[in-house]
């Protein structure tokens, strides 16, 4: 009985609101290797990014964490080291995430790609679909055989979004043209994501995309002389001939913001669903092989993209079936992209029910 | 279509047939390996490294199998030397492969290398339709073939291969007949990790040549189900594994070409595939059919009394 008094006085002296933190020790929690190029990679180039402020003492981070209830114990300790601003990197993490900071009120959390937050957790995404629908165009732009594979993980919104932005973007510049997209089932694995990339090659596709974390699909292009478009981070090293440009990750310009906000004191828990503006999330440069005009016509959309006078996800949009799913005049709201299930038209795949 | 299919079939499943013959040699001296996974990430690794750093894909596969036949002869030591159990001993092979090319491998990630490039092997490689997914292909996929049968010669046309099945069979028995079972069934395990090694490096030389941590993703694992499928000899290796790989191979192309099969039901023929072969194999097994080595998982103590 005294434990539980002790324990409730302990939770209710704890349970003061977020103020501003002299020194920030930032933690982070990531899903895979910092080496795998893709993913883990940008955050962490945001994380190096991040230490530059002089009020952020050197940061921790601890890679490769499975995903799951496990995570919570690699949480805590990260808290009970003394950090006070944690980042815990993959969807998998948001119940521990949440668990761990009901108890340690005075730490900041943010959570990337989940949906629940506490008055101390906020979460944080990009809207990736902007540069997926500006490499779309340039994927449209190459592509003479009018074929385009698009090795995926998962269908989930998360990957759907991200096959409709490019096709829409595909779309607009070519008609003719069609999205092929395998399913791979696994986020990881070098060798199936190179034979599901080899099988959409050999139907004749001559540009390829990817939503995976390896950069199999790029060596797959490069040795059929293909074009590629990459994923997560500037992969060219894996293509330098097929690469043509990769919607990637920024990571470092909204890490900088919340460490700032959390030391001033004016940081909020809120869904932080940042895009191009906010520069979270953007285009690789070229390969110079991409034509000026292409340059030229992104440039333009990217302009009208960050001003906010053009949205991927505009009607009209139709779905596979022909039927429209978007009127002239409406745009998707951002609740419906963040549940979007089915394939606009010009995807050649199947997304069962 | 069919040849393109064979094509990758061949590719998919030539880092599982060496995976496969290297547990096979490992089970037929009476040792049950399931370290195959971790070995397969230390064969990758130091495949790719040896290559990177020399400039020499010869050099990297025989480092691959040098890297590997040291890290076998630990489970070698525990299993054979001091009769330890062989599942916990498997177990903790694969961890610590996964766990040490994690980290030696940091270096290497986002290195390139040139990877193997197919050879055409002249005349054969003209055969309509077998052609070229067969000797249209890399020299490792050529070496795997002869490895098929150098093993299935090994084991069943010398004596040396008679004496370590019967090692395996019976360790009693052959250790009366005068052979020595720890150093057959040591070697056994070195060798036999060496060649599940080149699997690896098969992945980070051929497949895709790259180093990412974990890239092995779980063939090691279909590497131990395959050698019970295969019934521990070779030829069946081959067929299971490029079965195997024919099956993934087979369910990207028909979502490729558009089919519309739900991707669903595609994915899920390599599992009903798994379930077929369980029930052949316990079919096959209850005929009396089974070619399990009966001293597999024991260990040998002369001085043990049954």
């Amino acid at each position: 009985m005294w434990f539980l008094v002790v324990m409730s006085i302990c939770f209710a002296t704890s349970a003061f609101a977020v103020s501003a933190m002299e020194e920030l020790r930032p933690g982070f929690i990531y899903v895979g290797p910092v080496g795998d190029a893709g993913w883990t990679y940008s955050h962490d180039q945001g994380r190096v990014e991040m230490e530059k402020l002089p009020y952020v003492k050197p940061s921790t981070f601890i890679e490769s964490v499975p995903e799951g209830a496990e995570s919570a114990r690699v949480i805590n300790g990260l808290v009970r080291k003394g950090h006070n601003l944690v980042f815990t990197t993959s969807f998998g993490y948001m119940d521990a995430t949440i668990d761990v900071a009901k108890r340690n009120k005075d730490v900041v959390f943010m959570h990337c790609s989940g949906f629940k937050t506490a008055e101390n957790v906020g979460t944080y995404f990009g809207r990736m679909y902007e540069p997926r629908y500006l490499s779309g165009i340039v994927a449209g732009k190459m592509s003479k055989s009018n074929i385009i594979g698009y090795v995926a993980a998962f269908p989930i919104p998360e990957v759907i979004r991200g096959i409709n932005a490019f096709t829409l973007g595909v779309q607009s510049v070519n008609p003719k043209a069609q999205v092929r997209v395998v399913w791979t089932q696994t986020w990881f694995d070098p060798g199936l994501e190179r034979d599901a990339a080899d099988s959409l090659l050999d139907v004749g596709a001559d540009v390829l995309a990817m939503h995976q974390d390896a950069p199999a699909t790029m060596q797959a292009a490069e040795a059929h002389g293909a074009y590629v478009i990459g994923y997560n981070s500037d992969m060219r090293t894996f293509a330098p001939n097929a690469f043509l440009t990769a919607p990637i990750w920024n990571w470092g310009t909204l890490y900088r913001t919340l460490a700032e906000q959390v030391h001033n004191g004016t940081w909020k828990s809120k869904q932080i669903w940042a895009g191009m503006k906010d520069g979270l999330v953007e285009l690789a440069a070229f390969n110079p092989k991409v034509p000026a005009e292409v340059q030229a016509l992104v440039a333009e959309k990217t302009a009208a993209i960050k001003a906010g006078t053009f949205h991927p996800f505009a009607g009209p949009i139709k779905d596979q079936t022909g039927k429209v799913v978007v009127p002239a005049g409406k745009t998707h709201t951002d609740g419906e992209l963040l549940g979007m299930n089915y394939f606009v038209e010009g995807v050649q795949g199947t997304l069962s029910k | 279509m069919f040849e393109i299919l064979l094509d990758a079939t061949v590719k998919a499943g030539t880092p599982i047939l060496f995976a496969t013959l290297g547990a096979i040699i490992n089970e037929r001296a009476g040792i049950i390996n399931l370290g195959i996974e971790g070995l397969m990430l230390v064969g990758a690794l130091a495949g790719f490294a040896g290559t990177y750093l020399s400039g020499s894909l010869l050099v990297g596969v025989v480092l691959a199998f040098c890297a590997t036949f040291i890290a076998g002869s630990i489970h070698a030591l525990i299993t054979v030397q001091l009769r330890g159990n062989q599942i916990v001993s498997g177990l903790a092979l694969t961890m610590f492969g996964v766990g040490i090319t994690a980290l030696f491998g940091k270096g290497m990630v986002g290195k390139t290398i040139v990877g193997f490039e197919r050879v055409a092997i002249p005349g054969l490689s003209k055969i309509p339709i077998i052609g070229k997914a067969f000797f249209n292909q890399d020299l490792l996929v050529y070496f795997s073939f002869l490895l098929v049968f150098l093993i299935w010669f090994f084991f069943y046309r010398t004596r040396w291969g008679l004496a370590m099945r019967s090692v395996g069979q019976n360790p009693a028995a052959a250790d009366t007949c005068g052979f020595s079972v720890s150093k057959y069934r040591f070697l056994a395990v070195t060798v036999g990790s060496g060649f599940v090694g080149i699997g690896g490096a098969y992945l980070s030389l051929a497949s895709t040549p790259m180093w990412i941590e974990n890239m092995t993703a779980g063939r090691g694992w279909i590497a131990v189900a395959l050698v019970i499928f295969a019934s521990w000899s070779s030829p069946r290796a081959m067929f299971g594994a490029y079965l195997f790989g024919g099956i993934t191979a087979m369910q990207l192309r028909f979502q490729a070409m558009g089919t519309n099969v739900s991707a669903h039901v595609l994915q899920m023929l390599p599992y009903i595939f798994t379930i077929i072969v369980l029930v052949i194999s316990t079919v096959r097994l209850q005929k009396g059919g089974n070619q399990q080595p009966e001293g597999l998982g024991l260990p040998y103590d002369r001085e043990d009394r049954k």
